[in-house]
């Protein structure tokens, strides 16, 4: 297991925590990501101040992949202007692709997703999209030319959980690229049960951004992720819940 | 009751607008009594994941007074939760003070002997470059109400110079139609901030006796034209003090949620002016405590968790302090209300008086020693 690699795009990573990084006081980035063991971040590019004031650019250590994310983009040509920023600002190729067209949930446009993938597929990205977890939607965006999908667990900021477990262990079955889980993750118990799915990567901000020890809280991240994927590699025991096993058996009657 | 949706009442070049929201909101703020309201509705509105308008009328009903250091809890977790500890500092620019509006409550009041001012494009760049040198990059662009002395022709050449020096930029001038809102927006504007200043129809019309102001609906329905203009954010407030400011508050969060539902990618803002003293001093008898403008503010918090609030510097700087901590997501700094008095240029009279003089500089230190983070810039224009 120790060449166990997370592949996006064929950009290898050990971890599999990804931080974003929108929640947080600016000095507490570093040491969120030197305990977490981080090695990729989400930078908000409507919040990159370019030779401005608390560049938070300046505070991610280097050899850290920049994940651009796309937030404030209400449709594809706006994401995908927002993605050709970010490379000219110098974050890399990695971009996530954000599209929200609800100020109440935040929930993601997987239509406007998928349009924006195949315009920055042409242009070279690697391409992580946040979507509703959507069967139908995650096989148009690989289509599409995604390096990844990133349903979410639940309502972005809500710390409620893997509330869409069931549709997540569906991609997982399906699709082919990294599962990355993004928004929902409240507690490091939950980014375990997900990992023990089957999922290739978290992503975190909010569950640790509120902690009252972002730091302490990035480093159990890093542990339950780890216990998770290896749980999901050893692959999990028979766990027998309301069902025992029937004492008189119904297929008896074969061998009479 | 007086029909505001007629448009008779319209002067010729005013626009008219459905007005299935106006009829609904005055509706439901003539049904709204915040004293029916008990204890148990307001730990019922407290227990909610997510809070209906009678958890609203509750949470800012007297019921709730004694409930404050909870809603207090609840709020930072809901402000934490959507916006992180970020707190966005802007500051507003006055580029003019000329008014035709008679409201009898504010110093630029067009029957009020102040002085008047008006930049010119040179004045302008002056203070514009004078703030950009602090690091500031949101602005807010105020004008007076007056279309003879600063015409939209003006206000969009405020807009297109902001662009120059600004990322951020927003708009508090008198309502324009949406074709002149999407005129601002194409010249580089991102949100409109029209205050209804009180929802109560009678009180509207004691306190703007003359001007185009005094068309309530016209008003009304500024930050839906402002939408439809293609404005990406609209931000609401009463002035709290001139009615009853429970029943404005209600009515204005009604009418934000309203908006919401009916544009869902808007960026709904509320403010929370109070009225301050300023030439008119007998006006200020129907004031707000400080505690119940937290409540005020606690209570739009947790009914529309994902709004943003803007804390004024008519506040002491203690209270601005500790309300970003609770609350509020955005906050002013180095103002002044003054025409001119950025760069130095000129003076005209201030609108009202300021409790917070603090700089850009101190005011983003005293969000850091708080723990918070000083956001200068959210969003992006492409």
């Amino acid at each position: 297991m120790k060449n166990d690699l997370l592949d996006i795009g064929g950009h290898k990573f050990k971890s599999r925590f990804i931080l974003g990084s929108g929640k947080f006081s600016l000095d507490m980035t570093r040491k969120v990501i030197e305990n977490g063991g981080v090695e990729m971040a989400t930078l908000a590019v409507r919040r990159a101040n370019v030779g401005g004031m608390e560049n938070i650019l300046d505070y991610i250590p280097k050899g850290i992949t920049i994940l651009p994310n796309t937030s404030g983009a209400r449709n594809a040509d706006e994401a995908v202007r927002i993605a050709e920023l970010a490379r000219e600002l110098g974050c890399g190729d990695f971009v996530k692709i954000e599209i929200i067209r609800d100020t109440k949930y935040l929930l993601p446009d997987n239509a406007e997703t998928t349009k924006a993938i195949a315009k920055l597929k042409a242009k070279d990205f690697v391409i992580l999209p946040y979507m509703m977890p959507d069967l139908s939607a995650a096989r148009d965006m690989e289509e599409a030319g995604a390096d990844a999908i990133m349903p979410l667990g639940a309502p972005i900021g809500s710390n409620k959980g893997l509330l869409t477990k069931d549709f997540v262990k569906i991609l997982v079955d399906e699709i082919d690229l990294p599962i990355i889980v993004d928004a929902g993750i409240g507690k490091p118990s939950q980014a375990c049960e997900a990992m023990e799915l089957g999922v290739a990567a978290i992503m975190a901000n909010t569950a640790v951004a509120t902690a009252n020890d972002p730091g302490t809280m990035a480093k159990s991240f890093k542990m339950t992720i780890e216990a998770g994927r290896l749980a999901y590699l050893s692959g999990l025991g028979r766990v027998l819940e309301n069902r025992g096993e029937a004492s008189s058996p119904l297929t008896g009657f074969l061998e009479e | 009751m007086r029909e505001f949706t007629d448009a008779t009442d319209y002067e010729e070049d005013m626009e008219h607008i459905d007005s299935t929201i106006l009829k609904d909101v005055l509706k439901r703020s003539s049904e709204y009594n915040p004293d029916v309201y008990t204890n148990r509705d307001v730990k019922s509105a407290l227990s909610k994941d997510s809070l209906d308008s009678e958890d609203f009328g509750a949470l800012l009903s007297p019921a709730a007074v004694p409930f404050l250091e909870e809603m207090a809890h609840r709020a930072r977790e809901e402000t934490r939760k959507h916006f992180g500890n970020s707190v966005i500092i802007f500051t507003p620019l006055y580029a003019s003070n000329y008014c035709t509006n008679q409201c009898v409550y504010c110093g630029f009041g067009s029957r009020n002997k102040i002085q008047r001012a008006k930049l010119t494009g040179d004045e302008i760049d002056k203070e514009m470059e004078a703030i950009a040198s602090t690091g500031m990059q949101e602005i807010l662009l105020l004008t007076g109400e007056s279309r003879i002395h600063s015409g939209p022709e003006y206000i969009e050449d405020l807009v297109k110079r902001a662009t120059e020096h600004f990322s951020i930029i927003g708009l508090e001038v008198y309502p324009l139609n949406a074709s002149e809102y999407n005129i601002m927006q194409k010249a580089g504007a991102d949100y409109v901030t029209v205050f209804q200043e009180t929802y109560d129809p009678k009180v509207y019309a004691d306190m703007h006796p003359g001007g185009r102001k005094r068309n309530y609906s016209y008003r009304f329905n500024s930050n839906e034209r402002a939408l439809m203009g293609g404005m990406r954010g609209v931000g609401f407030a009463p002035l709290l003090g001139l009615a009853d400011f429970r029943k404005d508050v209600f009515t204005c969060g009604i009418h934000a949620m309203e908006i919401q539902r009916k544009y869902p990618h808007a960026e709904i803002s509320f403010s929370l002016p109070r009225l301050r003293p300023c030439m008119n001093k007998n006006l200020v008898a129907n004031s707000v405590t400080e505690s119940q403008l937290l409540q005020v503010a606690m209570a739009y918090r947790l009914f529309m968790p994902y709004a943003g609030q803007t804390i004024s510097t008519r506040e002491r700087p203690v209270f601005r302090d500790n309300i970003v901590n609770i609350c509020a997501t955005k906050i002013s700094a180095g103002v002044s209300v003054g025409v001119g008095e950025h760069s130095g240029t000129e003076n005209g009279d201030v609108q009202f008086d300021i409790s917070d003089p603090r700089s850009l500089e101190e005011i983003k230190n005293s969000l850091l020693a708080n723990g918070i983070q000083p956001v200068f810039k959210d969003y992006v224009r492409v």
